[in-house]
């Protein structure tokens, strides 16, 4: 028996109450882009999400109705999720800054003392 | 749109959910979720975490894409071109939702083909109250405000979770909904202050709407199982009472305000315990509609099933067999 609807449309359709249709298979739904947002000109790109897409053209048509369908946006990257190489969060320690390493930091660098002590001389003198 | 997490009242979650963990990783998680962190796809997370996630965010997904539907009914008969383009873009937003929800959900490792099977064979549940047919244009105001209104009490708690994929989702999601909310209000006061025709359809349509309305909250929290756990977890915001009494409180003042009624004699707040007070909805009709018994299931599950079918053949001819899957990142 075909679905009875009050939307006009339904019924158009003639859909079989019992349809066993529709299942999916396994990828049909293609690989994921991960989509980057540039929302002005000047600003980094930011990731915002993924997409399903079978190509990376097809990508950016999803990504901007997607993620750019408000709001303001200059500019999309998308890129293959399985091309992403990325760290694990287990090994965020790599970016701890180590005590040796401070020569790199700018607070290392304190003139302030040696040109007042210097001034103190020149004074003295 | 969508309504507080459905837990089938069978499957009882048991307090030893976490018996198998690792007892150090268990504590670096909960401490960092503690801490306001948030959790990314690539973090350790406990077996039960993950599954009442997957779960929640694919209901979520489902949700949004099945809510357009009883709205969708009404796109080619909204009253005016102005109303037919606003009713496009909210449903066309939701269909976003669903997908902006579907891709959070991957991250925890479930395959977008899975979720719409189990969506289509009936598996996995979506919002019980888009079970229920549309059958006035003032049916699709009152969905428009105060549904999605519901459904903003919801998404803003979970937007605090833990889950960050989710959370991120969410804050996009809420920052759409406030138009749908403005949108469906504005349907609702030019009906309620037009012609006594006109009041009578926003009036009838709000006697219709009111119990699936109080459903969409979830059974009352004595009858729902509750965990500890998983609010520790974050995973669950707030109870489903607490989310009524929120959605009461700002929205029933509004609905007053328009001389529209509510048809319960009893609701009222109570202005000592600041709690309003109701006659609880029929919950047998609840569990009776969510298991497949609603007006609109099988008609929403067979449209979901054709428009599978029916985009098939695009997608086979777009299909490169030598691509791989690989689960999003974030």
């Amino acid at each position: 028996m075909n679905i009875v609807s009050i939307d006009p449309r339904v019924n158009r359709s003639q859909i079989d109450e019992n349809t066993q249709e529709g299942i999916a298979n396994p990828l049909e739904h293609f690989q994921t882009y991960e989509v980057f947002e540039q929302k002005k000109r000047g600003a980094h790109h930011i990731h915002v999400g993924s997409v399903h897409a079978p190509s990376a053209e097809m990508a950016v048509i999803f990504a901007k109705e997607q993620y750019s369908r408000r709001g303001q946006c200059v500019n999309l990257w998308v890129v293959k999720t399985a091309d992403v190489f990325a760290t694990e969060y287990e090994d965020s320690d790599i970016f701890d800054t180590i005590s040796d390493k401070t020569y790199r930091e700018p607070e290392a660098y304190k003139v302030i003392d040696r040109i007042n002590a210097f001034k103190e001389r020149q004074k003295a003198n | 749109m969508y309504g507080n997490a459905y837990v089938d009242p069978e499957n009882k979650i048991v307090n030893s959910i976490t018996a198998n963990e690792d007892p150090i990783k268990l504590a670096e998680f909960e401490s960092r979720i503690a801490a306001g962190d948030k959790i990314e796809p690539m973090d350790w997370m406990p077996a039960e975490y993950k599954k009442q996630l997957v779960r929640m965010i694919e209901q979520h997904a489902h949700s949004e894409i099945i809510g357009a539907l009883p709205e969708g009914t009404w796109i080619t008969r909204a009253p005016g071109f102005r109303r037919k383009l606003a009713l496009m873009a909210k449903v066309q937003d939701e269909i976003g939702h669903g997908q902006l929800l579907y891709s959070a959900a991957e991250t925890l490792g479930k395959s977008r083909e899975a979720m719409t099977n189990d969506l289509i064979t009936g598996k996995s549940k979506y919002s019980n109250v888009f079970n229920y047919p549309a059958k006035t244009w003032a049916d699709s105001a009152v969905i428009a405000w105060l549904i999605d209104a519901g459904a903003i009490v919801n998404q803003l708690a979970n937007s605090k979770g833990s889950y960050g994929p989710y959370c991120r989702a969410l804050d996009r999601i809420c920052a759409e909904e406030s138009f749908h909310l403005k949108y469906g209000h504005d349907n609702v006061v030019f009906l309620a202050t037009g012609t006594p025709v006109q009041r009578a359809m926003v009036q009838d349509a709000l006697n219709r709407w009111w119990e699936p309305i109080m459903h969409f909250f979830g059974p009352p929290d004595k009858e729902s199982i509750h965990s500890a756990t998983l609010m520790r977890w974050k995973v669950k915001m707030g109870s489903n009472d607490d989310m009524r009494n929120m959605f009461l409180d700002m929205y029933v003042p509004k609905i007053w305000d328009l001389g529209l009624t509510l048809p319960d004699e009893n609701l009222h707040k109570n202005e000592e315990t600041g709690r309003w007070e109701y006659t609880e909805p029929n919950w047998e009709v609840f569990k009776q509609v969510i298991n497949g018994n609603g007006p609109c299931n099988k008609e929403r599950l067979a449209v979901r099933r054709k428009a599978e079918e029916n985009g098939r053949w695009v997608r086979k001819a777009l299909a490169k067999p030598s691509e791989k899957y690989v689960t999003p990142l974030s």
